[in-house]
């Protein structure tokens, strides 16, 4: 199976953005790379306001990831709950 | 008294009020009239409201994320210029890399900023003229930040001062430029492909990411500060770039010959002006973060292989010279940056022979072609430039019809022969590197046989400045060329070895650490 990705800038937002990953993708790789993150899912990625919410506490709006984002690569649909990449394969 | 309280819009809803609940169909006016250019070019569209942004972005929050992005920048860019950011960079030869990007790069910015502005008024559905609107503005912001951003390194190094004036005529940088003149110049759906999808999505990671990183990696927190600026709206075009192809294909299935033939056109397109970013992340940055191949691997062969697997379901297909491109990751950079060595007279930035550590690492990267192929050209050039004779080229390359790169790339199956295809059109003859860029060139010579070749310009005598006399015993056409181009000769060219930009940062270095 293909791997979906997303890359974020190095900061503190991010930070717990790719935690929230982590914790709701079990399968999620992270690659540390000069000032930037990656992380591959396999197949495919969710990413939920509600986890981001309890790592950074404080209310999270899920387009603020517009902000630090840097590259993804698969289908996107975002509701205001939750963010998602998918290869249909 | 009792209080109404509106729930607050979600996502989808708010989407579509502030997008296509803002459209109207014309009355006064027939559609087509509105919207003229929509159907030359064979594309069948049926129902436009199909297409909807899947981030669902609308222009209020548009600007908010945008207004904070500028935001972070310049703050960044203040302080890295307050503390003379520009003297913890790896080493002077790190910033050749911006004066190349300067030159070949933001001036594309600015041309995409046109051409997404052009399209977006094209296109009849409200969904796709929003986000090419919000992606116009994104580009001219880009060209305005790299612009900001890198007027501080002209205060200090050479290189950086005419960048504009040499985008239109200096031999490399007819590479970037023909290239978007050519994709602002075919039709909306044509140009939508070609950079939205084929150059955005499939080829731009291989840009900015390594750029970016390269940039934090040796210690430029100014480049690196616009360059992730840029690269968060990159998401949303490569979004658009995948939705719109998606859209197209799912509107008609007469669509899919005419998409394949774009994508199989502009992949390559794409690729061959990428020639200048894999000599760069190779050769030009002093601290690597990865090869041109290692990079290839992960965002073109791994991300490609995922993305045609997904459009498999509409008919697409992995585009021609694919095959070519991954064959050739083990060979460009070292060809690309032999070219450049050998006209580094003529490039208003400098050039140097890779040293015995940086061979060591292009050797453990290529492990197949560099000891085998490169490493003894490197050397014969090093040991030339140790005893005085340093090569410089005074013979001008012959430059392919349609990439305009010049003809140095060698045959896929063999390194060491290069490759010359060849056309005939209207009883001339044509010249492209390769198969795919003659194919271009079949399919449509009456477009490419109009091209501004830089070589066979200089050779008409167009590229003089006014004052010159040709006729006079002392003319000396590679110094009037030189002239014309703004370059000055011992300043902004030649090898780095013996630039003024190597002289003056280790002078300075010297001063930022004692007194």
């Amino acid at each position: 199976m293909s791997n979906v990705f997303i890359a974020f800038q190095k900061n503190e937002d991010s930070r717990a953005i790719v935690n929230a990953i982590v914790a709701d993708n079990p399968t999620a790789i992270v690659s540390d790379q000069p000032a930037m993150v990656k992380i591959d899912v396999p197949g495919r990625m969710v990413i939920r306001k509600s986890t981001i919410e309890g790592e950074i506490g404080r209310e999270f709006d899920l387009q603020e990831m517009h902000v630090h984002l840097i590259t993804l690569s698969g289908n996107i649909d975002e509701t205001d709950d939750e963010f998602s990449l998918t290869w249909n394969q | 008294m009792d209080m109404k309280v509106n729930k607050k819009l979600g996502l989808k809803e708010r989407y579509n009020l502030m997008t296509r609940d803002l459209a109207w169909t014309p009355t006064y006016q027939a559609v087509k009239d509105v919207f003229p250019y929509t159907e030359y070019e064979g594309i069948k569209i049926h129902d436009w409201d199909k297409f909807e942004d899947p981030f669902r972005m609308t222009m209020d929050s548009y600007w908010k994320y945008q207004a904070e992005k500028e935001r972070k920048l310049y703050a960044i860019i203040d302080a890295f210029t307050q503390n003379n950011g520009h003297l913890g960079v790896t080493d002077a030869r790190y910033i050749n890399t911006l004066k190349l990007f300067l030159t070949g790069v933001s001036p594309l910015e600015y041309m995409a900023h046109r051409g997404f502005a052009h399209v977006g008024r094209q296109y009849p559905g409200a969904g796709p003229r929003v986000a090419c609107l919000m992606q116009s503005l994104d580009e001219i912001r880009h060209a305005q930040t790299q612009i900001h951003s890198l007027s501080n390194y002209n205060k200090h190094y050479n290189g950086f001062q005419n960048w504009r004036h040499q985008h239109d005529r200096v031999w490399y940088l007819s590479v970037p430029k023909s290239f978007f003149d050519d994709a602002v110049s075919a039709g909306p759906f044509e140009f939508i492909v070609a950079i939205g999808f084929a150059f955005e999505y499939v080829l731009t990671n291989l840009l900015f990411v390594p750029f970016i990183s390269g940039a934090a990696y040796n210690g430029d927190m100014g480049a690196m500060a616009f360059g992730f600026s840029a690269q968060s709206d990159e998401s949303r075009h490569m979004t658009l770039g995948l939705e719109v192809i998606k859209f197209i294909l799912e509107q008609d299935p007469d669509n899919l010959p005419i998409v394949q033939a774009w994508l199989d056109k502009w992949f390559w397109r794409g690729y061959r002006v990428l020639t200048l970013v894999a000599m760069m992340m190779d050769y030009m940055l002093p601290k690597r973060v990865m090869s041109w191949k290692e990079a290839w691997e992960i965002y073109a062969e791994q991300n490609g292989t995922a993305l045609f697997n997904d459009l498999a379901r509409y008919g697409i297909k992995v585009p021609k010279g694919w095959e070519q491109a991954c064959k050739d990751k083990d060979h460009l950079s070292h060809q690309a940056w032999n070219v450049f060595y050998n006209y580094g007279a003529a490039a208003p930035f400098h050039t140097w022979a890779p040293s015995e550590k940086d061979m060591e690492w292009l050797s453990a990267k290529y492990p197949d072609t560099f000891d085998k192929y490169y490493r003894p050209v490197w050397e014969h050039y090093a040991k030339e430039q140790a005893e005085g004779r340093r090569f410089y080229n005074g013979t001008l390359p012959m430059l392919c019809q349609v990439c305009q790169v010049p003809m140095f790339f060698t045959e896929p199956d063999d390194p060491t022969k290069i490759a010359y295809r060849e056309s005939e059109y209207k009883g001339m003859k044509y010249h492209c590197c390769s198969d795919c860029c003659k194919h271009i060139f079949d399919n449509e010579p009456e477009k490419y046989a109009q091209s501004w070749l830089p070589v066979h310009q200089i050779y008409q005598g167009n590229c003089f400045p006014a004052d010159v006399d040709p006729s006079k015993p002392d003319f000396n056409p590679l110094a009037e060329v030189l002239r014309w181009y703004k370059i000055t000769q011992g300043q902004d060219n030649m090898d780095f070895a013996d630039s003024p930009d190597k002289k003056n940062f280790e002078a300075w270095r010297a001063q930022a650490t004692s007194n």
